[in-house]
């Protein structure tokens, strides 16, 4: 026997091409993907563990500090790293990234008029423990204008990239926030179908707030799970 | 067991750099990968990879990030599923950007990979992100100079033929070193080859 990974629910996925979201029109590879058949390749994937974090990594609110604290809600984004038949994944590797309060992102080729702060980046990373949990406490990020049509407004969104136990279980995502009126006019979270939806937005939690001190947001993530093949 | 939804994916967006790439981009943040894959004292072949991003328009895409995993020369994987280990200090992990070079080409100096299982050519497994591309798109890179191990691979196979030529990254004779350079077309006449892996 040898692991492999049970295939892609295409039916939670968004497609490569939605035209809503214009830059999908010549970007999204047109012709069928090639099904691939599961090998070493495909099994393994880059491993990274606590050895490779700085100290301030999952905080936001810290890892960038140049003298004063970043402004903006702290809130705390917690959850766990699961495969689809519920297994908890430890010791996987979580990336984010977002835009400050003002709903202004440190990249250079952000051009939104909206303040920098010069005490957040709104990089962070950190690694599941052995229940799959990860923490990160950062700043809520705000909306943003871009470009895609008569203005359009990202609602607020955390980036996440995670590599989950192998090549195939990649999975980069974005984060929102229950309740937010710009979720309906999105292309990008519209993109996604409609009974999925609701799989990319975070719960608030009383029990993850911490009191005088920041707001707690929930959000779990399901990579696909393992099965068994013989091998032939 | 009813299985739980898998996560859907978005898009990277256009703003990756300061988190996945900080380094290449002069951030200030510590980068856990980039384009540089060899420390120290690996055994095997150097290696340079470059390339482009295209869209169907056939422009550059100059804000796509590029990941590169692949197997040691012996064609071992740094990863506890490869039963028979790799060699220590070569991980096989890299991300490149296409937002800082003047030409916007993604370029990693790496190792030649060798045969992963004796059946397959040796090949490195890239996966594609950018802006516009909801989920991300996986797809491979063979060697010119491999044209008989490349001949037998199963997955070159599955490939109609007249579009392999997309999967296989040629060499450049006239470089010094070993230079393999593949672009990636995400739409046209040479649409690279994705995989549904």
């Amino acid at each position: 026997m040898s692991e492999s990974y049970a295939p892609r629910d295409w039916s939670s996925q968004p497609p490569y091409l939605h035209p809503d979201y214009k830059s999908t029109v010549l970007r999204a590879p047109t012709k069928p993907l090639i099904p691939i058949r599961q090998s070493l390749s495909e099994i393994t994937g880059p491993v990274y563990g606590q050895d490779r974090l700085g100290a301030l990594d999952a905080d936001l609110t810290r890892n960038a500090v140049k003298g004063a604290e970043p402004i903006g809600e702290r809130i705390i984004v917690t959850g766990r790293v699961l495969d689809e038949n519920g297994r908890p994944q430890p010791n996987m590797l979580i990336e984010i990234w977002q835009a400050n309060a003002a709903g202004r992102y440190v990249h250079v080729v952000d051009q939104h008029a909206a303040p920098l702060d010069p005490n957040f980046l709104g990089g962070g990373r950190c690694v599941t423990d052995g229940e799959g949990r990860y923490t990160f406490t950062t700043i809520k990020p705000g909306a943003y204008p871009w470009g895609n049509h008569d203005n359009a407004w990202r609602p607020a969104h955390i980036h996440f990239s995670l590599f989950g136990p192998s090549l195939s279980t990649r999975l980069v995502t974005q984060m929102y926030f229950p309740g937010d009126p710009l979720l309906a006019f999105d292309p990008i979270y519209m993109g996604t179908p409609a009974d999925c939806r609701e799989l990319l937005i975070s719960r608030f939690m009383l029990e993850h707030t911490q009191p005088l001190f920041a707001l707690g947001y929930e959000f779990d993530f399901v990579l696909r799970g393992r099965h068994q093949t013989p091998v032939e | 067991m009813s299985k739980l939804r898998q996560t859907p994916s978005q898009t990277v967006g256009p703003f990756f750099a300061y988190a996945l790439t900080p380094e290449q981009y002069g951030y200030d943040f510590a980068s856990i990968a980039d384009g540089a894959l060899v420390e120290g004292d690996v055994p095997g072949q150097r290696i340079r990879i470059e390339g482009r991003v295209l869209d169907g328009n056939g422009d550059v895409v100059p804000d796509a990030m590029i990941e590169i995993w692949q197997a040691d020369e012996q064609g071992r994987y740094a990863h506890p599923a490869d039963p028979r280990g790799s060699n220590v200090g070569f991980k096989g992990f890299g991300r490149m950007g296409t937002g800082t070079d003047p030409e916007q080409r993604f370029i990693f100096d790496t190792i030649k990979p060798g045969s992963v299982d004796g059946a397959q050519a040796p090949h490195i497994n890239v996966i594609v992100f950018m802006r516009g591309l909801l989920l991300h798109a996986y797809t491979r890179m063979y060697f010119s100079d491999e044209a008989a191990a490349n001949a037998r691979d199963p997955v070159l196979a599955s490939v109609p033929a007249e579009r392999r030529h997309t999967l296989i990254a040629l060499k450049d004779e006239a470089s010094a070193g070993a230079v393999y350079r593949l672009d990636i077309h995400m739409q046209g006449p040479n649409e690279t080859v994705f995989f549904d892996v």
